[in-house]
């Protein structure tokens, strides 16, 4: 559990603006992207973001409560989870 | 590297299918509580449960926040309250009851269970006097939850305890009639329990579990439904496996919360309960799984088939995705929490001949059904004697949760709301079973050497 990788997914009708809006809010706060992948899953825009938040300057509650906020603003779902939610239900 | 696809089925299985950590439950040993005046003890209680659960309401939480993964609640299981009280010349243990509700309050949880007996090979002193108050205490407080253990493969059925609880129920539902007999809801009587269940109401912290520990239970009835519906016609082979990757995956995530919450409290990881407990909800329901294999409503023929499949094929993937599971695991049917459960209800589809057959096969028994409010204490025993009868012979645990509501029919209906939710009224059979209640005594252990 000591690592501070975290899993952030977008998922929403498409349009401008979703992937800068997101890095910009990383950026600020010092979490670095580690990967970027996306996939269009019928109609649905959906991008995962890989990012160590291993020197940021803000809580990952905090930082849920700002993609939230810009997920509100570009019309799509932002969610943030630590990446052994995925690992531990995926990877033996 | 997880795969997209990965990631989105773990982020689908929350957000649209209602994956949940059903609970994560404190155990707390309340063994060095006892003392020789009622007072004393229930101070030493109150405080031994609201240090070492401070935390873990928030705990609970910052989980959930951290994995993005809802914990629906938190809850605190205790050492059976007759082995605590019992040192006390107390007769009335009410002033125990009061005190876990109180406990309850201030560690912001909304149930804690263990004002329970284990009388199944007969009574003390202390187990007497809980029993007895357990109508006051479920009327009297708002988030204890009662059990008493009847009967055991081993001691056989302690029928004078079989038809006490027949007693009790009604007592607690007249008690609670202006809430349709809620206190029943917080009431089970068991056979071979077991002592590191989770779940509410019948969860308790057994006497050969540590001093506090975490359990967690996991549920997922809506993502299991979901898996199905990909493999429609496909044959029973496809049908076991498939149940049982989801089961696995589910319980996967049970065992991370509990060990991160372990750790986070600074208590040993105990267990988790790899069961599919539904909601009301829609969308959260073990009958819809049921129906989803096949059968057009839940409890026609065939129910118990299905049933069975669901309930092993779980087990199968939970037990290769923990190494340590306990509690029930398995599938819960209680009626008024499953949204198609109750719509099987109210539709005639699903009768209490075929509930008590279903639990043969399930985790648990006769659970949430709401039953005539004038129906016999005798014949609410015989119900239990009979559940606790396929618990003893077949060596699993069995329960009833059963609601008398008070001044209602067949036709009518309760509501609990919340996650007790709502059930139609279901017949039960008129027919007298009196005289065999009454006779007392114990009845006897099987022989196991002679299987069939």
């Amino acid at each position: 559990m000591s690592s501070k990788r975290i899993i952030i997914s977008i998922i929403g009708p498409d349009r401008v603006g979703i992937i800068a809006g997101v890095a910009g809010i990383l950026a600020d706060h010092n979490i670095n992207i580690l990967d970027i992948s996306q996939t269009i899953l019928q109609e649905f825009f959906a991008m995962i973001m890989i990012a160590d938040m291993g020197r940021s300057t803000i809580s990952l509650q905090e930082l849920k409560e700002l993609l939230t906020a810009k997920g509100e603003e570009l019309g799509v779902s932002i969610s943030a989870q630590h990446e052994d939610a995925f690992n531990y239900m995926h990877r033996i | 590297m997880l795969t997209i696809e990965e990631i989105l089925e773990t982020i689908k299985m929350v957000q649209q299918e209602n994956l949940d950590i059903r609970t994560i439950t404190m155990g707390i040993s309340l063994r060095d509580c006892a003392h020789p005046e009622a007072r004393v003890a229930c101070q030493k209680i109150y405080d031994k449960i609201t240090r070492l659960a401070a935390n873990l309401v928030e705990v609970g939480e910052e989980i959930a926040q951290t994995y993005g993964i809802p914990i629906v609640n938190k809850r605190i299981s205790v050492t059976p309250i007759a082995l605590v009280a019992e040192s006390s010349r107390e007769e009335d243990y009410l002033l125990f009851a009061q005190t876990l509700d109180r406990a309850a309050r201030e560690v912001g949880i909304n149930f804690i269970g263990g004002f329970s007996a284990l009388v199944h090979k007969g009574f003390t002193r202390g187990d007497h006097a809980l029993v007895h108050s357990i109508p006051a205490a479920l009327a009297g407080t708002e988030r204890v939850c009662a059990s008493v253990n009847v009967a055991s493969t081993k001691a056989g059925i302690n029928m004078d305890a079989v038809y006490l609880m027949g007693r009790v129920i009604k007592d607690t539902a007249e008690r609670t009639a202006g809430q349709d007999g809620l206190g029943c809801a917080k009431l089970v009587v068991f056979a071979n329990v077991p002592e590191d269940n989770p779940f509410m109401a019948g969860a308790f912290h057994g006497i050969g579990e540590p001093e506090c520990v975490i359990n967690v239970g996991v549920s997922g009835p809506g993502v299991v439904k979901k898996a199905l519906e990909k493999v429609r016609g496909a044959d029973f082979g496809t049908l076991a496996e498939t149940i049982k990757k989801t089961a696995f995956k589910i319980t996967r995530m049970g065992e991370l919360v509990g060990r991160v919450a372990a750790e986070k409290l600074g208590v040993p990881f105990g267990i988790v309960d790899i069961s599919l407990a539904p909601t009301p909800a829609v969308g959260d329901s073990v009958a819809e799984i049921l129906e989803e294999m096949g059968l057009e409503r839940c409890g026609t023929h065939g129910t118990t088939a299905a049933l069975a499949l669901l309930n092993d094929a779980v087990k199968k993937g939970g037990a290769m995705a923990s190494s340590y599971v306990g509690g029930l695991s398995g599938a819960f049917i209680p009626v008024s929490e499953d949204a198609g459960m109750i719509r099987a209800a109210a539709e005639g589809a699903l009768s209490m001949d075929k509930l008590e057959a279903m639990t043969c096969v399930c985790s648990v028994g006769l659970d949430m059904i709401a039953i005539p409010g004038d129906t016999p204490a005798e014949t609410i025993a015989a119900i239990i004697a009979d559940e606790v009868a396929i618990g003893v012979i077949n060596r699993k645990t069995t329960a009833v949760r059963l609601i008398p509501a008070p001044g209602k029919q067949v036709g009518d209906w309760v509501e609990f709301g919340g996650l007790l939710g709502r059930a139609p009224i279901i017949p039960v059979h008129k027919i007298s079973a009196a005289e065999f209640v009454r006779r007392g005594g114990r009845i006897p252990a099987p022989i196991h050497s002679l299987n069939n």
